[in-house]
């Protein structure tokens, strides 16, 4: 099983990195571009045989109690098939 | 009355606090190995400066798994004096010991050079020793010192007194409502981002940060430590 654990920031947090992406691009000419968020993935690669529940719940205290930090940010769990 | 410093690998200003206390308050300490399971005979806890992990994930989000961490959330369970400083104090807010989030610079550069924090509360063992409203000399070192906490906890430091220092001035990293350090409700924890041990001496330029420790030593010694 392989999960993909993308952390972004709260949408109410400011993110100085993706403000300074979007203001640079504006450089190119992609005035399309009205807001960048930065965030981070994470490729989560389970031994085989792992049951799928508990795979889930692995991932999911993985993501909640180590990849992202409660105050600022915000975890979704995507499921690679094989 | 004895002070520890713990060393997390990538720490760098473990010997910065190590001399603070030895030459400069003239009191015993000794280094903590990050992967000790024992505090024992300690009064006080030093977590330093520096980039423990290489700030791999989060800056402090790794230190937190250490084995001697499990023995410092005890040691403050207890009462005992824990200071962090600077990515000590990254460490302190990752492992829950103290509210809130560093986040990176919102001018997203390294910013290392002196400026003045207003003392907000004397009600503390590090600020014993201070005047409310004294100005401090005392210099940063961060590229993520930028202090982040949700509307009620925010409500909750300053209702409970719990903001120490705030940026005198110029808000040099964007920290909200300029706060440089906060204790936990306890008043037994503190966080600091700017670096005590980098100004307790006059030859660094100023020798404000040396209240701060000699207020922990009044502390302990009114405690009979």
């Amino acid at each position: 099983m392989k999960a993909i654990v993308i952390v972004t920031l709260k949408p109410t947090v400011l993110d100085p990195q993706g403000i300074t992406i979007q203001r640079s691009v504006q450089s190119m000419g992609l005035s399309e571009v009205v807001d960048v968020r930065q965030g981070k993935t994470f490729d989560v690669v389970l031994a085989d045989g792992v049951p799928t529940d508990k795979g889930k719940e692995v991932v999911q205290k993985l993501a909640k109690e180590v990849l992202t930090n409660p105050v600022i940010e915000e975890f979704r769990i995507e499921w690679e098939q094989k | 009355m004895k002070f520890g410093v713990i060393i997390f690998p990538g720490s760098n200003c473990d010997h910065d606090c190590y001399y603070a206390v030895k030459e400069v308050l003239g009191k015993p300490v000794e280094f903590i190995w990050h992967q000790d399971t024992a505090l024992k005979g300690f009064d006080a806890v030093i977590l330093p400066g520096g980039f423990s992990y290489g700030d791999y994930l989060r800056t402090g989000a790794l230190a937190k798994f250490s084995p001697v961490m499990r023995e410092v959330k005890g040691f403050a369970d207890k009462g005992g004096l824990v200071i962090g400083i600077c990515n000590g104090f990254q460490i302190l807010t990752e492992s829950g010991m103290l509210p809130g989030a560093l986040m990176r610079n919102v001018t997203r550069k390294y910013i290392c050079k002196y400026l003045q924090l207003s003392t907000e509360t004397t009600n503390s063992p590090f600020t014993n020793q201070l005047q409310k409203g004294q100005l401090l000399n005392i210099p940063i070192g961060h590229g993520d010192g930028n202090y982040f906490a949700d509307g009620e906890t925010l409500k909750r430091l300053n209702g409970e007194d719990q903001v120490v220092f705030r940026y005198h001035g110029e808000n040099p990293n964007g920290s909200l409502e300029s706060i440089a350090g906060i204790l936990n409700a306890g008043r037994n924890v503190l966080g600091m981002m700017p670096h005590p041990d980098r100004s307790s001496e006059q030859i660094l330029g100023s020798t404000d940060g040396k209240q701060i420790f000699e207020s922990m030593v009044n502390a302990l010694a009114g405690a009979g430590r």
